[in-house]
């Protein structure tokens, strides 16, 4: 009687986002490589990356929607699960180096030899294998996010708090990437990348290959956060989110719950960053900065919260809104415009652009159906008999 | 104590020397209270006279800070959360009617089930033809069938009280505290909701805490009247509302 785990999860603004995301996956990385270069439908290589980039930012939006939209956990601190999931991903490009580094030495990263170190530390044992590198790019931000939330949730630290103390992981995470000593390259992080499993990282058709595998991610992620919102456990989620001590008498476990959904975002954040690092070639401990994490909640914001589509939405459509500013001679007011952003939407659009779409068809679509009644109802040539409530 | 041990088998509900306090506030002051199976017992009270503390203590919401709180004469519910309380039987009504709002009629419903309530089993769960029976009965029993697809938020003040009673049906708990459940009816509601009530208290025992006197009598049931955090009087309604002390304290001294 209840539809199919798959077919449940698609209704038509799912179906549209999947063919859209699906079509510019393919046809970006394909114009890039068949076309020549200069024709007008070439995708030029700048802009492949460029837009992977926004493909991963909207795996990351995904991942604060499920848990905000759906949850009502505001985590002010994804960004570190997101950076997190970059330095492991890093950490991998780095051994890929080997003996190319300016030391030439083939087990040492650069920065370590510059820094006199005569082995490498215990935590970069593996990460030269891609899988365990893969591996670690779920389990490291998985990892901590449990026991954050383990201890946050149990304790029942809720709404602000939890978002003021998520600021403060992410912040005390920043400054200790910082460190030399800490053992992942410092202020500078981890840059110079050389191949990615045997490609190099720069060439074009590596890009193409990391965009379309950017846009296979952020469906995935898609198709599991579909999953999950219109399954019961969703309904739960929401149920948790507008009344959740109501939800606990009923005999739900409610931190179970929030650390189920806190951990899976956390991980989705994480296979973003990883993603993210070889298509913009750099990560460095800027990306614990609070205000990363505060910018992807305002990409949820504006594309629509609790709506998953308008999270993706919404980091594409801001970053380009970043780009495209930031590019031009407006770029040192871009913070005001964003903190303006925030507030416009905020007081005009409450629910997001989708949110504010969908709700604009329901009422268009209600209004239709009592002009239906109102014209049948004449036709009849009686009055339609109103119902009392 | 073997007074105690007598006592506490044959009561569903058994509050013994409870005391609770808030900075100093004494809201719950040697409290002692037992409900038999399948009793029906009306609380009142003037305001702040810890009804609502005492739910709060019965569901785990509030620890006592010394007492005897049984449940169907063996378990301690004061070692337990609400969730573990939930899950053994004892389902609540609040004050304020809390549905939840942005869900439809019969998914507050399906939410309040008594089945796997583990993040696994609400991940892979499938809709049953038992489930979505025992919904329809529910749904009959608190007049909201044809309102099942309307979400929760736009119905009217009384049917969000029936739909919270509808949860506690679904929930099938052995024990339902019911907090102010007639609070802002129109009479014909508040009729409804005591026959509603008495259909109930045919299978689960039922504690009410209500102001309304007329919904009070209605029910017919045995009265116990709180001030200051204990009990003042018990009885039936004739006996409680002619009792002096009663009267005194609600009409002031």
């Amino acid at each position: 009687m209840t539809p199919h785990i798959l077919t449940r999860s698609l209704d038509r603004a799912a179906t549209t986002f999947i063919l859209v995301v699906a079509a510019l996956g393919v046809l970006i990385p394909l114009s890039n490589l068949l076309l020549p270069q200069g024709s007008l439908f070439q995708v030029p290589t700048y802009l492949v990356a460029l837009w992977g980039k926004y493909v991963c930012y909207a795996i990351l939006a995904l991942s604060i929607d499920l848990i905000w939209g759906y949850c009502g956990i505001l985590s002010l601190g994804h960004g570190a699960f997101f950076a997190l999931g970059g330095y492991a991903m890093g950490m991998y490009l780095m051994r890929q180096i080997g003996s190319r580094g300016v030391y030439g030495n083939p087990i040492l990263p650069d920065f370590m030899v510059f820094l006199n170190w005569d082995k490498l530390p215990w935590y970069w044992y593996g990460f030269d294998h891609f899988a365990f590198a893969a591996l670690m790019v779920f389990l490291v931000p998985g990892l901590l996010a449990f026991c954050f939330g383990w201890l946050a949730f149990r304790s029942r630290v809720t709404g602000v708090y939890l978002s003021i103390i998520t600021q403060a992981m992410t912040y005390a995470l920043l400054l200790a990437f910082f460190r030399n000593d800490f053992g992942f390259g410092g202020n500078n992080g981890l840059t110079d990348f050389k191949d990615i499993l045997g490609f190099n990282v720069q060439a074009e058709g590596t890009r193409a290959a990391l965009f379309f595998l950017s846009c296979v991610a952020l469906l995935i992620a898609f198709f599991i956060c579909r999953a999950i919102v219109t399954s019961k456990l969703g309904k739960v989620l929401i149920a948790v989110r507008d009344a959740e001590s109501r939800t606990r008498f009923l005999g739900y476990r409610v931190e179970s719950y929030k650390l189920f959904v806190f951990t899976l975002s956390a991980c989705m954040a994480g296979v973003a960053g990883a993603l993210y690092v070889p298509q913009v070639g750099i990560i460095n401990p800027s990306e614990f900065a609070p205000g990363n994490s505060i910018e992807a909640v305002i990409w949820v914001a504006v594309g629509g919260r609790g709506t998953l589509v308008g999270a993706a939405l919404g980091a594409v459509v801001v970053n380009y809104a970043k780009t495209f500013f930031t590019s031009g001679p407006l770029a040192p007011y871009w913070l005001f415009m964003l903190g303006a952003l925030f507030i416009l939407v905020t007081l005009l659009l409450p629910k997001g652009i989708v949110g504010t779409y969908n709700s604009w068809r329901e009422t268009r679509r209600s209004a239709a159906a009592a002009a239906d009644e109102a014209s049948a109802a004449r036709e009849d040539g009686v009055a339609a008999p109103k119902m009392a409530e | 104590m073997p007074v105690m041990d007598t006592r506490a088998t044959s009561a569903m509900l058994y509050l013994d020397g409870v005391h609770v306090s808030f900075d100093g506030f004494h809201a719950i002051n040697n409290l002692s209270l037992a409900l038999e199976p399948g009793e029906m017992r009306a609380i009142i009270g003037p305001n702040g006279a810890g009804k609502t503390t005492m739910m709060d203590i019965i569901t785990g919401k509030t620890k006592p800070d010394e007492g005897t709180v049984l449940f169907d004469g063996t378990v301690d519910l004061t070692r337990l959360d609400e969730t573990r309380i939930a899950e053994l039987g004892i389902g609540r009504k609040f004050q304020k009617p809390t549905v939840f709002e942005s869900q439809t009629v019969y998914d507050n419903l399906l939410l309040a089930l008594n089945v796997d309530h583990s993040v696994k089993g609400t991940l892979f769960w499938r809709g049953s033809k038992a489930e979505s029976e025992r919904i329809d009965k529910v749904l009959e029993t608190i007049r909201l069938t044809d309102a099942r697809n309307r979400l929760a938020g736009s119905l009217s003040h009384g049917q969000k009280q029936w739909l919270e009673i509808g949860m506690l049906l679904a929930q099938d708990p052995k024990v339902l505290l019911v907090d102010e459940p007639v609070a802002g009816m129109t009479d014909v509601e508040t009729h409804l909701t005591a026959e509603l009530l008495k259909q109930i208290n045919k299978n689960h025992t039922i504690m009410v805490v209500e102001h309304d006197m007329t919904f009070v009598r209605e029910l017919g049931v045995k009265v116990t009247c709180l001030h200051e955090g204990t009990v003042l009087a018990e009885g039936t309604i004739d006996q409680v509302s002619s009792n002096e002390r009663v009267v005194e304290v609600y009409l002031g001294r």
